[in-house]
């Protein structure tokens, strides 16, 4: 297993537990950039978006420079450098779940959330709890509309099932 | 009547099949990789290029040729990536093969990695798919613990490892060559073709394989049945069986594994055993046959078929969309193709100015943004259609729209990401012009 090299002034407390998996994840590949986008969503899963600092600390634990996880997280799509709410729920917006009514689920959502309707990237409840985002083909296209809420898949989502996630989720009666 | 024809599919749409590694040595589980292991692996090889297989990611290039490009010569390791990124709007087959039967997958890639000499694999899987990812690596854990991956393999000589590497969220993943720059920890900018074809230099340039989960697990069922019995399914150069993905305005949607060429759309869109029909009330509009990129078919059109140069197609003659089989050699002949697989079907309820509006708006997300007829045409193809859809249309839109989408694929880009985003534009705007008029100003 190769040594973890010391991390020059980025300052980032994690978890023993945490940097042994980054360990065991870097570990598995013949060259150590390899692992720059799994690195980056166990410090994303963990610190909830990334920080400077973290992409600071993961570039140097990849030796790497900043630039080169900087371009990385503004890049892909789930990468996100603020914080989304507790409950994530990404609709999909394409065209099965279109004509599926996903885009009415959405707007439902949204103005329940008092969020934005139209709006597109993720927004996030005042209260900090609810992140609303429209994203592409979810692979799942038979049985839209569909929303992953984090992590988890929801098929035939109607406006009645998804006031019932957010009640399950503790986010309105 | 026409029916499925279950391989890949087979076991895990039994009631109580469980993903673990028990329940597939049950049913019969790296049976054959035990007898694999005795054979060389060209004659391995031998049996994929028998088989006639064609990968299922897309492109449907025969996967014995693929195998055959690869540069054995080099000293360097070869590797081979599993493309489990399935984005491609309309397709969901890959993943439902992973969370049922994820060891499937891992046997078909055991078997395509010692039949070329491979030590080291990825499964590249899409970011959203987290929970394929831990189902993967679960298996993965499952199968090492048995001696199926590992260091001699079996008490064999052979060692190979695999590992899963999740991506983030963005559709030009799924380009074989984005994916590997991707895996390389980049941004996953395609790369240009020659002199980077994965075969010779694909990860850290070193010959690469990139299949399709769907294409791993078929090269299983050829290395168990053999490539000849394999071959007797389907059609000439359309061999096998293949997951077709149903969506849109069907009373059946899902996923369905047909015999290459064996059904019609007709038999998949109203067939009780596949689609079971439209609305009630509705008419067919349009069938997209392959996925987003796949160019539309009306569904009132004829299709000329045959005449010299078509492979086994046959004398001239016109055929009606619905009568169609779907497998790749007529799909191609009719002027679209079948992709992934993924088919999404319109009846008359649809605005197809708002349909290709809706994936003209992922393609001006998805494009990566290296070339510039690709990038900047995919963003003013989706501006213009937002605005015919909002009735700002202008006089000439329409044709501003043929216009771009005319001058973005056919070499001028570095990958056919060009081809994918104006083929919806060229076949929407060109067989259902009247639509999009009606929307211009003035009209
Ligand atoms: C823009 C674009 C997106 C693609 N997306 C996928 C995908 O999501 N999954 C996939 O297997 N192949 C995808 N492909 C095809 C791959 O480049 C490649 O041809 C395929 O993985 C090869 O596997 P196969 O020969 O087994 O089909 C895509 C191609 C392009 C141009
Ligand atoms: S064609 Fe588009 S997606 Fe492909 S490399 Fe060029 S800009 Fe990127
Ligand atoms: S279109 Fe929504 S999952 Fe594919």
């Amino acid at each position: 297993m190769d040594q973890p090299p010391p991390v020059p002034g980025v300052e980032l407390e994690l978890p023993a537990a945490l940097t042994a998996e980054i360990d065991e994840i870097v570990g598995r590949y013949p060259q150590k950039r390899s692992a720059a986008v799994m690195v980056l969503h166990a410090l994303q899963d963990h610190l909830g978006y990334l920080t400077p600092d973290a992409m600071e600390w993961t570039a140097a634990r990849l030796e790497l420079q900043p630039i080169h996880i900087y371009e990385l997280v503004t890049f892909y799509p789930m990468f996100r450098q603020r914080p989304v709410g507790n409950l994530h729920l990404k609709v999909c917006r394409t065209l099965s779940c279109a004509l599926a009514g996903s885009h009415q689920l959405h707007a439902h959502l949204c103005r329940k959330l008092g969020l934005d309707p139209h709006g597109h990237g993720p927004q996030t409840t005042e209260d900090g709890r609810v992140t609303v985002e429209f994203v592409e083909c979810l692979a799942t296209c038979g049985t839209g509309p569909v929303v992953l809420a984090n992590d988890v898949f929801h098929e035939h989502v109607t406006p009645g099932t998804a006031d019932e996630l957010l009640k399950q989720a503790g986010v309105s009666k | 009547m026409a029916e499925e024809h279950r391989l890949i599919t087979k076991q895990f749409r039994e009631a109580g099949y469980t993903p673990d590694l028990d329940c597939y040595l049950r049913h019969g589980g790296y049976d054959t990789l035990r007898r694999a292991l005795r054979v060389t692996p060209e004659q391995l090889r031998n049996e994929v290029g028998v088989s006639g297989l064609r990968g299922r990611g897309g492109a449907g290039f025969s996967c014995g040729l693929k195998w055959s490009l690869v540069d054995r010569r080099s000293g360097k390791p070869i590797y081979l990536v599993c493309n489990a990124d399935e984005s491609e709007p309309g397709t969901f087959k890959d993943r439902q093969i992973i969370h049922l039967d994820p060891h499937q997958l891992i046997e078909g890639m055991i078997l395509a990695c010692y039949a070329n000499d491979v030590h080291l694999a990825f499964i590249y899987i899409r970011g959203e798919f987290a929970e394929g990812a831990r189902i993967l690596n679960l298996a993965l854990t499952e199968a090492r613990a048995k001696g199926f991956l590992g260091k001699g393999i079996l008490g064999g000589t052979y060692d190979l490892d695999i590992h899963v590497h999740r991506g983030a969220g963005a559709y030009i993943c799924g380009e074989e060559t984005g994916l590997l720059e991707s895996l390389e920890g980049k941004r996953p900018y395609p790369r240009v073709k020659p002199p980077y074809y994965p075969a010779v230099l694909g990860l850290y340039q070193c010959p690469t394989i990139v299949n399709n989960v769907e294409t791993l697990c078929a090269v299983k069922h050829v290395l168990a049945m053999g490539g000849t019995e394999y071959a007797k399914l389907g059609r000439p150069n359309n061999t096998g069986t293949r997951l077709v993905c149903l969506s849109g305005h069907v009373q059946q949607p899902g996923y369905f594994e047909i015999e290459v060429g064996a059904v019609t759309f007709r038999d998949l869109i109203f067939d009780p055993a596949f689609g079971g029909g439209l609305r009630e009330d509705r008419t067919l509009k349009a069938i997209i046959p392959g996925g987003a990129s796949a160019k539309v078919f009306r569904a009132d059109e004829k299709v000329t078929l045959g005449g010299p140069g078509l492979e086994g197609a046959g004398p001239k003659r016109k055929v009606d969309v619905l009568d169609l089989p779907y497998d790749f050699t007529t799909l191609t002949a009719a002027g679209s193709m079948s992709g992934s697989g993924g088919i999404i079907v319109l009846d008359d309820s649809t605005d197809i100015v708002a349909a290709l509006a809706n994936l003209s708006e992922f393609f001006a997300h998805e494009s990566c943004g290296q070339c510039t007829p690709c990038r900047e045409g995919s963003l003013w193809m989706a501006k213009i259609l937002r605005r015919l859809g909002s009735g700002q249309g202008r006089a000439g839109d329409a044709d501003q729209l043929l216009h771009i989408a005319d001058n973005i694929p056919g070499g001028r880009t570095i990958c056919a990401f060009g081809e994918a985003c104006s083929w919806p534009v060229q076949s929407f705007v060109g067989k259902f012009k009247a639509e999009f008029e009606t929307k211009e100003a003035g009209v």
